[in-house]
Order: structure tokens, then sequence, then C-alpha cells
């Protein structure tokens, strides 16, 4: 009456179903995974020297949205006013300056007149704080994604800044949401409710997405029939055309939930699910423990 | 430190009703928690056949925290409620478990068809 059944999996992205399960819970994964499942992001900037054309506040900004690759889970959360520490956050260090390139001649390509124009998040060092270069090699903090540019310079600016990154969920700043989105549906139901045939058939396949109606020929007939209705988009297009809108009752199952979970690539999208499930859990042992008390 | 512990104990009130003595009903304050505790484990406890009613509201969008009231047939109201998060709980780590069997085994197909 309970079963979870794996579609598609790989690095950045799921799809499963959970099948047996009540909206409420079903909902409740959902939301912890884009609010309450915690990541490390960039949350302090310290800016030594910006001459670029990029304000600072702009600058700090796409720093915090830029993904990176802590397995929060060996992190503690930083408390107010409290110093940083090994445990509670990663230092990076970003110093580019752009330079003329004289060797270039004849070119109106920025990509061969400056030297280190694009500012990307290649560019950000990672400084181990005492004990980390122990539990880290270099290498394993870093940005996931090695191309996302931060800013563009020409000759003569320069940025000089050093980023704190914190623990933190995504209720706080949504750039501590661990996944590009978590959505699901439910799993569509097409009833015909009285056979439909011929021309008509051809009508209803065409109303729907491709694969959804199938058409068998029995006795010469052409026959319609629901052969997959999971791959329906639910446009309702049937419900246009006088002469179908009575044949078809469209419908959702209750209780089939069709998940898809991409991950920003901080963690694997299943080790999330699994982790917004015990981030519940121990919401309900918070408040057995309060309760007990 | 101390102001951890004080916000610690605060998570979870008891509305005072003008000292009425009637244990069947409660009224519970769950502070820094919204829909997403609340509908769930509103579900739980409807699911408990002592319960006469279950309900919960959001007093105002900007405070986050939760009015829980739980009126039952008899039993304590604190201990419908414990039963309705051991419940919640019991069911997560049955959604944990099935959710991991069904990873591995997706995984084990993935690796035999790669190799056959």
């Amino acid at each position: 009456n309970f079963r979870i059944d794996m579609i598609k999996m790989n690095d950045d992205e799921l799809e499963f179903d959970m099948v047996g399960i009540d909206a409420a819970i079903a909902n409740a994964f959902r939301r912890i995974l884009l609010a309450e499942v915690p990541t490390m992001a960039i949350e302090k900037v310290h800016i030594y020297n910006n001459t670029s054309i990029i304000q600072d506040e702009v600058l700090a900004h796409r720093l915090g949205l830029i993904p990176i690759k802590a397995d929060p889970r060996l992190f503690e959360y930083k408390s107010e006013g409290e110093d940083f520490s090994p445990e509670d956050t990663i230092i990076f260090q970003l110093k580019v300056k752009c330079t003329k390139n004289s060797q270039a001649k004849d070119t109106t390509d920025p990509d061969e007149m400056y030297k280190d124009h694009k500012v990307t998040t290649k560019h950000l060092k990672w400084i181990p704080m005492k004990g980390q270069d122990t539990i880290f090699k270099e290498g394993d903090l870093r940005p996931v994604n090695d191309d996302i540019l931060i800013a563009k310079l020409r000759p003569g600016q320069e940025i000089d800044i050093r980023v704190f990154c914190n623990k933190g969920i995504g209720k706080d700043h949504a750039k501590f949401s661990p996944v590009a989105t978590a959505s699901y549906r439910l799993l569509p139901e097409i009833y015909l409710k009285s056979p439909v045939t011929g021309a008509l058939a051809e009508k209803l396949q065409s109303c729907f997405s491709p694969g959804v109606i199938v058409i068998d020929t029995e006795n010469g007939n052409k026959v319609a029939r629901v052969a997959n209705a999971r791959k329906d988009t639910c446009s309702r297009e049937v419900f246009r055309h006088d002469n179908l809108k009575d044949l078809v009752e469209l419908k959702k199952v209750r209780d089939h939930f069709i998940f898809s979970v991409e991950s920003t690539g901080i963690l694997p999208p299943d080790i999330l699910v699994e982790e917004a499930i015990k981030v519940l859990m121990k919401k309900c042992q918070d408040f057995m423990s309060d309760l007990d008390t | 430190m101390e102001t951890n512990e004080q916000s610690n104990k605060k998570r979870l009130e008891v509305v005072d009703s003008a000292g009425s003595l009637d244990e069947t009903c409660k009224t519970f304050v769950f502070h820094n928690e919204d829909h997403t505790l609340g509908n769930s484990l509103r579900y739980m406890v409807m699911k408990n056949p002592e319960v006469q009613f279950c309900g919960y509201s959001v007093p105002h969008p900007s405070e986050s925290k939760i009015n829980f009231r739980i009126q039952t047939h008899g039993e304590l109201g604190t201990d419908v409620l414990k039963k309705g998060l051991k419940d919640l709980n019991s069911v997560c780590e049955h959604v944990l478990a099935t959710f991991q069997a069904s990873v591995q085994d997706f995984k084990r197909r993935d690796v035999e068809m790669a190799d056959g």
C-alpha cells in the first residue's frame, strides 16, 4: 500500500514516484527540500579593493548565490556574535586584476585584448583554516561550477575580497536552498466513458500529448485506448471540442505523487530527499522531548 | 549559551485558558514552525479515533508560529499530541527505509544493465 519507485536518477536530477501517502506529508517533504535542508553559502564578504564597475553590494549579492560544494553535514551552524571557527566557516579569496595584453594587435575581441577580464568562480581560491587542511584536501571545497561569471573587468580594475561561508537554510535566504527546484504532480487519470471510434478516435488522440492515447484496430474499426496517462500534461484540450468533451473524464490519482528534484550540485538529489525526511523526523523528536520535560 | 536555552524552552507552549481544569481540550503554540509541520501533524493526529477536533492556524504570516488545537473524547490533549508526533516520526522512518531500499535497488539495476 506504500511504495517508492525510482524513474530517473543522475547527479543533477531525480524523478521518483511516491504512492500511497497523503498530500500533507508529501507536501511537507517538498517544503522541507526547498527551505529547510541546510547548505553552505557565502554569507560575509570583506572587500579590500573593488575598482570594478560592479557595485560592492551587487558583487556581494552575486557571490552569495554561488553554490559551494561543501557537505553541510560536516559543518556546524555559526552562532551570532561569535568569531569564525574552522567548524562553521569556509574562507575563499578572490583576487583578480585585469591587464592589457601587450601582444594583441588589431583585434576588437576582448578575450584577446585583455588578460583576466572575466572574473569567474574559477578564481575563487580556498584558504584553509586551522585544522581544515587535515580534513579536506585541496580541491575538496570549491564552488560547484567553475564557469559562473561573477564580474567583468577592464585594464586597471581589480577585485580583492575575502569571503566567508556559513551554514544556513532556505527559509532564511534562498541562496541556502539545496535544490534548483523540487516539485511534485499527481498522476493523471483519463477515463473514457464510452468507446471512441473512427475519425473521432484520431481527434481524441491529437488532443493529448503523444503517447497518451493509442489507437487499436478491431474488426476494421479504429478504437481509442488510454495507453499511458502519465505522459499527459493536463492541457484539458479535450474540453474545447463539443463532440469529445462528454466522452472523457479527467481525474487525478489522489495518492500517487510524481516527485521531481533538481539539485544545484552541492549534494546528490537522492541524499537531499533522505536529508529532508531526516529533518522532519528531527522536528518530531525535538517536540517529543520538549513535551517530556 | 543562555539565550539558546531560553529560546529552546519557548519552542512549545500551551495556551492557558483561564486556568480551566479540562485536560482534554488544549491549544499548543509551536514557535518557529509553519505549514510544513502543522499540516502533516494535523493529518497524523486526525487519524486518532479519540480525537474530536484537530486543527491548526497561522495567526499572522509575519510571525513564524502556529496554533495547534486538539479536542478529545476523553484522552489527555498532551498525550494525543505526543502520539501524533510519534506516529509522524514512524511514518518518516518507514518512508526513509523504503526510499533508501528503492535507491539501492535502482543503482544495482543500473550497474547490472551496464555490465550485461
